[in-house]
């Protein structure tokens, strides 16, 4: 039982860090119905850009823990988002309206690029960082087996709820977030109503980069290494996760994350850690096959 | 320089515009290079990060001109061409009568490259490579150019052929001409049993679930180690023989080995040129067999499907069967490459089929313009050896690989030759153009 419990607190924190990968992926499809496929790369160097801040900021000496977290946050988010946008104004936006397979290639040609080009500024060697919190609340006590949940966990959980919370807002509530449900379901009609629909999916892909950013300084800060070629699996499973969810749908990539962040802590725990991205990969292929608009989406109308 | 020059003959309105848009490219490009090229991470995380401001002023200046001499180009010279047919498509317009010819011509000139004098062991050993490529290329075009179905795990089909070639050579003792047809048969029943599920989503979704099965196959290569020798693979796979002519220096008693036969002296270049034309003609098989099948009934249900899956189901197609059957037929030419990949290389380890192999070959698909058999051929030929022209740049292969992708997307989006008519057509159906947005 209390291995249970841990393995339900790892696999959450986990899922929490594929829920935010997640939502950028299932809103890129939902707005222009094509798989971003360098999201993943974009979450890498989220993670890159929360490093060399940490590194940065600690030459110039600042001390206080909370204090570098938010102005780390703060920067990679802004960063990062620059590499969300540019990203599409280069790769995406010229072929808008270009027959279905061809943004799919350029964006794999894209995170093509961008691994190899983080790999030569910053090398091809894993960059390690020292842990920043320490320590934990123990949940549970059974057998000697010590249930915990770290600061850290604690932290990144917390941050993924307020995020989904301010994020669901932003879309029911602001003038935004209309515009880009209004481009999701017809381009056309929310270009002669006025809404810049470029622009709006310009903002789109800014924002799904914000919380690539956010997810990559949770995992910098978790896993405490990282190197240029995390985005591609870490990319794979979160589209899985938005699948699982449904695509199009925010809560369900949410979902989606936390399940797949639970089978893989729980694949990894009572069965064969080698092949949990195996056990990942297998669930996109039975989602697909046995309820294809996933968990939470809406089924898809066909029209001649 | 340029712009001295450009001024005179450009407005003072479009001058400050492509100022103001260079400067917002720059600023853009600041904050792009600022974290990742200005700064770097030491190796050792007690060291403090490094700072390289030149490299961010260097970056900041291209962009900046880049993007200055874009916008005088786009004003100056763009607008007299826009109506005009691109230079390339003319160009094409003139050889496309020619392009049997040009074929035939260009399979006698890679037919007799072994027997020129400049070509040594390197030369024929790449020249092999590269149809390999070419070979992968025009199996993947079965089902990309033809069927229009997204495959991004197609070296999963190839990494099948390798691994089920080498074992049925190791366990069962069967010879080369034996092992390949089944190991084609191998990753064709790998293709149907993973197209029977999925073939029937959308486009990217299928796209997505080849790719997580290609790595799945890759984990599973790599992990079951009793089978697969893990991530060390299997060495030691004998070459091919030609009728019973093995090609080593002292043949093992029983056996003639080529050069006895043929009274030449032994050389260790008779393998690599009998490996050179094993390749060429199956590559040679892959093309007839795709140009064949073409005009068949399932060739045209194919290119059915790709134009407009809806109107063909309402024909009486069974999308499924028809999917299923290109998928399975280009996984089974995969197969073939595989099998002669690992009895090219002798030893086979899961590395070798990495998603970034699938891509490569993906790429030499959509390069070359889907559908276009002469086209695999142009994009495998640069793809192979503009690296190895360039071997300074060799850290730079993949950046710039994975920029020309999207460069090639961006400027011609179905590809190099983009050649994609349907085999059968009804006179001039004004068609060919995707409905709008």
């Amino acid at each position: 039982m209390a291995y249970f419990l841990q393995q339900f607190v790892n696999g959450l924190t986990l899922g929490a860090v594929y829920g935010l990968i997640a939502i950028g992926y299932t809103m890129v499809y939902g707005i222009i119905g094509m798989i971003n496929f360098a999201h993943g790369e974009i979450y890498m160097i989220g993670a890159f850009i929360a490093m060399i801040a940490f590194a940065v900021l600690g030459v110039a000496g600042v001390a206080s823990v909370p204090m570098a977290l938010i102005v780390v946050l703060l920067l990679a988010i802004v960063f990062t988002a620059a590499y969300g946008w540019t990203v599409e104004r280069l790769a995406y936006r010229p072929l808008r309206g270009s027959f279905r397979l061809a943004p799919l290639i350029s964006a794999i040609g894209m995170s093509i690029f961008l691994q190899n080009y983080v790999q030569l500024l910053q090398g091809a060697r894993v960059k390690a960082m020292g842990p920043l919190f320490r320590g934990g609340f123990v949940l549970m006590e059974d057998e000697g087996f010590r249930v915990t949940l770290s600061y850290l966990q604690l932290f990144i959980i917390v941050l993924t709820v307020a995020l989904m919370a301010g994020f669901t807002l932003l879309i029911q509530r602001t003038a935004l977030g209309r515009a880009q449900r209004a481009c999701e379901q017809d381009q056309k009609m929310a270009a002669l109503c006025g809404i810049n629909v470029d622009r709006t999916i310009s903002l789109t892909f800014v924002l799904g980069a914000g919380l690539a950013a956010v997810a990559g300084l949770m995992s910098t800060l978790y896993y405490g290494v990282i190197d240029f070629f995390i985005g591609f699996l870490v990319g794979l499973k979160a589209f899985t996760a938005a699948v699982l969810g449904g695509i199009g749908s925010l809560p369900g990539a949410m979902l989606g994350g936390v399940l797949i962040g639970l089978i893989e802590a729980f694949w990894a725990a009572y069965f064969d850690a080698a092949y949990k991205d195996v056990a990942a990969f297998s669930i996109l292929i039975l989602v697909l096959i046995f309820r294809p608009t996933g968990l939470l989406g809406r089924p898809q109308v066909e029209k001649v | 320089m340029a712009l001295a020059r450009a001024a005179p003959t450009v407005s003072s309105g479009v001058l400050r515009a492509a100022f103001g848009e260079a400067l917002v490219a720059a600023g853009i490009a600041f904050m792009l290079a600022l974290p990742l090229a200005g700064l770097r991470l030491p190796i050792n995380p007690m060291d403090s990060v490094i700072f390289r401001p030149w490299w961010v002023v260097v970056a900041v200046a291209t962009v900046f001109l880049g993007r200055l001499g874009l916008a005088l180009w786009r004003a100056r010279v763009a607008p007299s061409r826009r109506n005009g047919v691109p230079l390339l498509d003319r160009a094409l317009a003139y050889i496309l009568p020619w392009r049997r010819g040009i074929f035939v011509a260009f399979v006698l000139l890679v037919a007799i490259l072994p027997l020129m004098p400049f070509a040594d062991r390197r030369v024929i050993d790449l020249g092999a490579v590269v149809l390999i490529y070419v070979m992968l290329g025009w199996g993947l075009n079965i089902v990309v150019g033809l069927a229009g179905l997204l495959d991004l795990g197609y070296v999963a089909f190839y990494a099948v052929g390798a691994y089920s070639y080498t074992l049925l050579i190791i366990h069962l003792d069967l010879n080369f001409w034996a092992a390949l047809p089944l190991a084609g048969a191998f990753a064709a029943l790998f293709g149907v049993l993973l197209g029977f599920p999925v073939l029937r989503l959308r486009g990217d979704y299928l796209a997505i679930v080849t790719l997580g099965f290609g790595e799945m196959i890759r984990i599973i290569l790599i992990n079951w180690s009793s089978l697969t020798g893990g991530s060390e693979g299997i060495t030691s796979i004998p070459t091919p023989t030609l009728f019973g002519l093995t090609f080593t220096a002292v043949p093992a008693p029983g056996e003639t080995a080529f050069h006895q036969f043929f009274g030449i002296p032994f050389a260790g270049v008779h393998r690599i040129i009998f490996l050179y034309y094993l390749i060429l003609a199956l590559a040679l098989l892959t093309h007839v067999f795709s140009m064949r099948i073409r005009r068949l009934p399932v060739g045209r249900a194919w290119e059915a499907l790709r134009e407009d899956e809806i109107a063909a189901r309402a024909l009486g197609l069974n999308p499924v069967m028809v999917k299923l059957s290109a998928f399975g037929l280009g996984a089974m030419f995969a197969g073939f490459a595989g099998a002669f990949f690992a009895t090219r290389q002798g030893f086979i380890n899961p590395s070798s089929f990495t998603f970034i192999e699938s891509a490569i070959i993906l790429a030499i698909v959509v390069l070359g313009g889907m559908g276009s058999q002469m086209g695999v051929i142009l994009a495998a030929l640069l793809l192979v050896l503009l690296p190895e022209v360039a071997r300074d740049f060799a850290e730079f292969r993949m950046l710039l690989f994975g920029g020309a992708m999207v460069a090639v997307m961006v400027w011609r989006p179905r590809g190099l030759l983009a050649h994609r008519e349907p085999t059968a057509t009804l006179g001039d159906l004004s068609r060919g153009r995707e409905p709008a947005p």
